[in-house]
């Protein structure tokens, strides 16, 4: 922080720099802060389904009143992926199809989550060919794959649980580190 | 079961049927590609064949089975006489195969013939528009060739940092 002349009078100078350090410091700092904001996280996902085969039944199933899981905080699917933190990839990706994952993912904000819902997104499954991508993890980072295929929705719910611990558990910045 | 469809095809082009069989109504000619869209022509405003809709058109890659390697199959369907016929048609040369295209005959067979071209790579002469309808325009090769490397990927993005694609 540094004191300016500015327009004839004097004026605190704070840089985008100094304000992500401090609410850096104060985070790491803090460690009930940290825990608050982790907290937050993990009961408010607001995901963007990405939706291409027929895994996308249980995830509706899983959106249902049965299995509804609203319980989790994951009440609203968004339909677009500026307003999501959540990627939830459900059902086969092609190369073809590859680019639009890419900008999607590209196009979250932080922090950001992604799920892998399925075996043809998680590994390509049984499409062993020309045309699958063999899991998305070779496109974009992944933090929970769910086998099955198609999974069942108590297998979704574990995954979300097992998002949920690990987000508890994370030490993120409060604001993304953005290259100058 | 009659083959009505297939006699009649046999009585006006004698010449141009390499063979035929109908088992169970199994209505099927070989044609030589030469005069196909004549034939076609034909089939559709003859009275007695009048097969006005297209079925499917398709590819069929026959490596290290038959000679020529390459073939068109075209299933045909009257709506007026419910009636079926399935024509196949060889590719002459394996290197370059190419039918005459049958557009102007039935416009469903645009997109078949593209799919055809786009998985196999059989071109079809007269088509207006020969450009690949289910892959993306950088693919290299014909993926459905019995030839084509069952491992080749041709991956359009990058790989994400510290991965491969498989």
């Amino acid at each position: 922080m540094t004191t300016e002349n500015v327009l004839g009078g004097e004026a605190v100078v704070t840089t985008v720099d100094e304000a992500e350090g401090f609410f850096r410091r104060l985070l790491n700092k803090n460690e009930t802060i940290q825990k608050t904001v982790n907290w937050g996280r993990q009961w408010s996902f607001f995901q963007y389904p990405f939706v291409t085969a027929c895994c996308g039944m249980e995830y509706m199933a899983t959106a249902g009143p049965r299995y509804d899981y609203a319980r989790f905080g994951a009440e609203l699917p968004r339909f677009s992926p500026r307003q999501a933190d959540l990627l939830m990839v459900v059902g086969t990706i092609v190369h073809k199809q590859a680019p639009i994952l890419r900008t999607v993912y590209e196009q979250m904000a932080e922090p950001k989550w992604v799920v892998s819902f399925g075996v043809c997104a998680s590994s390509g499954g049984f499409y062993r060919n020309y045309a699958t991508v063999q899991g998305i993890d070779t496109i974009i980072p992944v933090d929970v794959y769910i086998p099955g295929c198609p999974p069942r929705p108590e297998a979704v719910l574990d995954a979300l649980m097992m998002l949920q611990n690990k987000i508890k558990g994370e030490r993120r910045p409060l604001l993304p580190i953005v290259p100058a | 079961m009659s083959k009505v469809a297939l006699d009649r095809l046999l009585e006006k082009y004698p010449g141009e049927v390499i063979s035929s069989h109908a088992d169970h109504g199994d209505e099927t000619a070989v044609l030589k590609p030469a005069k196909l869209a004549e034939i076609a022509l034909f089939l559709r405003d003859d009275p007695v064949t009048s097969f006005e809709m297209l079925s499917d058109l398709t590819g069929v890659d026959l490596l290290g089975l038959k000679e020529p390697r390459f073939e068109v199959v075209i299933h045909l369907y009257s709506l007026t006489k419910r009636h079926r016929i399935r024509l196949k048609v060889p590719c002459l040369d394996d290197e370059n195969p190419v039918v005459p295209s049958v557009i102007h005959v039935w416009k469903a067979s645009n997109w078949m013939e593209r799919e055809a071209w786009d998985l196999y790579g059989i071109k079809f002469d007269g088509h207006p528009d020969l450009r690949r309808v289910l892959l993306y325009p950088e693919f290299e090769g014909h993926p459905l060739r019995k030839d084509y490397p069952m491992e080749k990927r041709q991956p359009i993005v990058p790989p994400w940092p510290g991965r491969q694609h498989l």
